[in-house]
């Protein structure tokens, strides 16, 4: 997008409006907040105080960002505090008579200035069986929307990782060795809801992805710029397949039988 | 300096990780070879995912009637009959297989009520062709090859930008240079071929619905290579980006507003549309309000209609000249646009059908589509020009590299009809990856990169550093307002000659670009790289648009309103020519076999 050096906003008096931003600089623990003076335009967001900065002052701030529409869920930070998409986030709706503190997502490692090493996730997607649909398709495959509607809802998925940045399991507890976060749940969930998918992931969402780690306190849900109900429509429902499967009396007592599966 | 940079071998590597690149992996690991994919983002973040409105295929799944055929048509026609024929039929016969290949991935497109892909209505399409996912359909696209392509063998290198090809004493392609984002260190691929589907350029232009990576990357790697450059002059400036608030100008408002019916209108309320249909086409628009109103209904209602195309479907082309013109007459909106209504909808049904939509102009503009037309005008959009490739193999000139996507040219010729690049990156973007495949197979011996050519490259890398002088983004501001300006939706002959004595001072400037800081992620020294790009795709499109002195597709010229019988014979190509320079010729637009031809004229009966 255009940089906004031009059509500033102005004041009543015609004083030229500026907010003040503390970005967090620097290499890996090394590094602090410093303070910069971004002159504010009408309708900008975060992300263009960030290009201001870029642009003007310090041509070497690293930003993470691709497509300034929250659109490609690049541009994740922690603006005063909350974890945000920066393309999404409006200085209007922020108090600028204080300074806006922007901090890089804090759950994964830091590389430098507001970028953060997310390649956990990349390795986690790896390990999640894909697609599996029946051997053979027709050519033109039948199902019906209301099939599919939950399935798309995950689908939205721009994969900030800002869910997974403010998931306390991953985030307090550091527990990326047992919990693969909402991001993956909802990836598990619209694999196991597609009508035309053969696999069963139940046992690897119980055992790997660690499905009973989140207590659901839907902070994860808060957060997701998508508004996916990533609690209630996907990690309860996974929750309620693991219990059906592991935990129901009567299903308990068929398999151990060896009546079914 | 002490050169140190790690290698990595492959049969194909493959620049660039969007639609195109992600299918030619797919492609070349399918068929047994090893294969890189280099991004210079992370995964999944490229170009394609802003993709919106949809796939063109034709499946006929609501309108039967449609065929490769028509596809075919359409897409020669909607490109002013400057396409390359045979890119145009493989397309048009190929996409729908393409698409259906998706859903056995995991792709999950809106249906129709009996359960098959739903197809919506779109500019210069005569049928219902596009296949959908509500207002997303590039994010459904590349997360579906993502995921199938993370299980496909492919090694993938994220955040990695590619600055030179390398190339043995035959001139044929065996590698690639460049240096990983992050941490600002060297590295060279050696590799039997090279596949580039980089994308486009449209950073170059201030108002623009690309991202930061549209530099024209991939355009001049192969320019630099010896490949040529196809028909750069036609840029297409989509009538419908975000005009208000400032810091979101550009962005992109899908034509999936107006294929669900969106209406345009100007300050006086006035449907100006209708005023602007070419008379070649307006038998297949309706004439009246009450036809375009039926259309809709009958469309929203999911039944067979008897009525004509609303007129705001008309090509992407006519409908952004419809609006520079509309607001250079005085009939713009408050901030310089047309209003684009769909509030007259059931909201539900708009929120369902454009979800990003609303959100983007609830959360961007404070506007509820729902209840208020949205403001909106031009913004630059796709590349219809790019590298000239064989339309049977997708190699260039240069022996060993390939081209797919936007990044590569002759498809669309003069204009480019929405949903016909996604389907692109996907039929291309296999038979790219089959072209490097056979290419590879036959490779004599194994690619070593010669280690002059590298440290010359590393040394281009480094030189911002050495220079004490101007930063690259004033130097990046002062090319978007020439290019905005001189070289934008409307051209005259003046402004092209004074933009490219003016790129040539910015060349200048480029030359000696100087940057601070470390090698570490630090987006000046990226974006001073990246400015060498898109200085170069520059001047080739603004050399080609002087040259073209005729209007066609997404080239107006002020003082060249009509089409010139000469010049609807030929293509532009540029080529660096051997005193370094930007060398500019013709070549013949090769000719559609008679049994293709005989299509245009069942038309006229």
């Amino acid at each position: 997008m255009a940089q906004t050096a031009t059509s500033h906003a102005s004041t009543a008096t015609g004083e030229q409006k500026v907010a003040t931003f503390q970005v967090y600089r620097g290499e890996g623990e090394k590094g602090e907040l410093k303070e910069y003076k971004v002159p504010v335009a009408s309708g900008m967001v975060v992300l263009d105080a960030m290009h201001y900065i870029q642009g003007f002052q310090s041509p070497d701030l690293a930003v993470r960002w691709n497509c300034k529409a929250a659109k490609c869920g690049s541009c994740s930070a922690e603006v005063n505090g909350k974890p945000s998409l920066m393309c999404k986030t409006r200085l209007d709706h922020l108090d600028i008579s204080q300074p806006i503190v922007v901090n890089p997502i804090k759950t994964f490692p830091h590389i430098r200035d507001l970028v953060a090493d997310v390649s956990w996730n990349y390795e986690m997607n790896k390990t999640i069986r894909p697609f599996t649909p029946p051997d053979n398709k027709p050519e033109d495959w039948r199902y019906y929307q209301n099939d599919v509607d939950r399935v798309q809802e995950f689908r939205k998925c721009i994969e900030c990782f800002l869910c997974q940045d403010v998931c306390h399991v991953l985030r307090n507890h550091d527990r990326k060795d047992a919990f693969y976060g909402p991001r993956f749940m909802i990836r598990l969930a619209s694999l196991e809801m597609h009508p035309m998918d053969r696999a069963d992931r139940i046992p690897f969402i119980k055992e790997k992805a660690g499905v009973g780690l989140c207590n659901i306190t839907k902070c994860c849900t808060e957060v997701c710029p998508e508004e996916i109900r990533i609690t209630d429509n996907g990690i309860i429902p996974l929750k309620e397949r693991v219990v059906d499967r592991y935990y129901d009396p009567v299903l308990w007592m068929l398999r151990k039988l060896g009546f079914i599966r | 300096m002490t050169l140190s940079y790690e290698t990595h071998t492959h049969d194909v590597i493959v620049i660039g990780a969007g639609g195109a690149g992600l299918r030619a992996a797919i492609e070349v690991s399918a068929q047994g070879l090893s294969v890189a994919l280099i991004c210079k983002s992370l995964l999944g973040k490229a170009h394609t995912v802003m993709a919106e409105g949809g796939a063109a295929a034709a499946l006929g799944n609501v309108d039967p009637q449609d065929g490769w055929q028509t596809h075919f048509k359409d897409t020669i026609k909607g490109g002013k009959f400057l396409n390359n024929w045979r890119m145009a039929e493989l397309h048009a016969k190929q996409a729908p297989e393409r698409i259906r290949e998706l859903e056995l991935w995991g792709a999950v497109f809106d249906r129709t009520k009996d359960g098959k892909i739903s197809q919506r209505a779109f500019g210069g399409h005569t049928y219902k062709r596009l296949a959908h996912v509500g207002d997303r359909t590039g994010l459904e696209l590349i997360r579906t090859l993502q995921d199938k392509g993370i299980h496909s063998g492919i090694d993938i290198f994220m955040e990695c930008t590619i600055s030179k090809l390398l190339q043995d004493g035959d001139g044929r392609v065996n590698g690639a240079f460049g240096y990983w984002r992050e941490s600002g260190r060297f590295v060279t691929f050696n590799a039997k071929a090279v596949i580039l589907a980089t994308g486009g350029t449209g950073k170059a232009w201030k108002v623009t619905s690309n991202s930061w990576e549209y530099t024209g990357d991939g355009q001049a790697l192969a320019y630099n290579a010896g490949a040529e450059l196809l028909d750069m002059e036609f840029i297409q400036f989509h009538p419908t980006g975000m005009v208000w608030p400032p810091g979101v100008r550009g962005i992109l408002v899908t034509e999936g507003v107006r294929g669900e019916g969106g209406i345009l209108r100007n300050k006086n309320g006035e449907r100006f549309m209708f005023k602007y249909l070419p008379e070649s086409t307006r038998k297949s628009f309706a004439d009246t309000e009450e036809e375009a109103k039926q259309w809709v209904e009958d469309t929203v209602a999911n039944r067979p209609t008897t009525a004509r195309r609303p007129p705001e479907l008309s090509t992407r082309d006519n409908v952004a000249l419809a609006i520079y013109t509309e607001v250079k007459e005085g009939r713009g909106t408050p901030h310089g646009g047309a209003f684009l209504d769909i509030s007259y909808q059931d909201a539900d049904r708009v929120k369902r059908k454009l979800p990003s939509m609303y959100h983007q102009f609830k959360e961007l503009a404070d506007v509820d589509i729902t209840k208020a037309p949205m403001e909106v005008g031009p913004t630059m959009h796709y590349t219809m020009g790019g590298i000239r490739v064989n339309p049977e193999s997708q190699m260039t000139k240069v022996p060993g590299l390939f081209a797919a996507g936007e990044v590569a040219a002759g498809l669309h010729g003069a204009n480019r009809l929405g949903g016909n690049s996604l389907s692109d990156l996907l039929v291309f973007g296999r038979l790219a990856g089959l072209g490097a495949v056979e290419y590879a197979k036959q490779y004599d011996g194994s690619p070593k990169a010669d280690v002059d050519q590298i440290k010359q490259a590393a040394e281009d890398l480094m030189a911002p550093f050495e220079r004490d002088g101007e930063g690259p983004y004033e130097i990046h501001r002062d090319l978007q307002e020439i290019m905005q300006h001189k070289v934008g939706i409307v051209r005259n002959e003046e402004d092209l000659k004074a933009a490219v004595a003016a790129l040539d001072d910015i060349q200048k400037r480029v030359d000696k670009v100087s940057v601070d800081g470390s090698i570490q992620f630090n987006p000046g020294w990226h974006l001073a790289q990246d400015l060498k790009n898109m200085i170069l795709v520059s001047k080739a499109v603004a050399k080609c648009a002087l040259e073209r002195r005729e209007s066609r597709g997404g080239h107006t010229r002020l003082d060249y309103p009509n089409y010139d019988t000469q010049l609807s014979q030929v293509n532009s190509i540029v080529t660096k020519g051997a005193d370094g320079q930007l060398q500019y010729n013709t070549a013949p637009l090769p000719e559609m076999p008679a049994e293709l031809k005989k299509l245009f004229e069942e038309d006229k009966k």
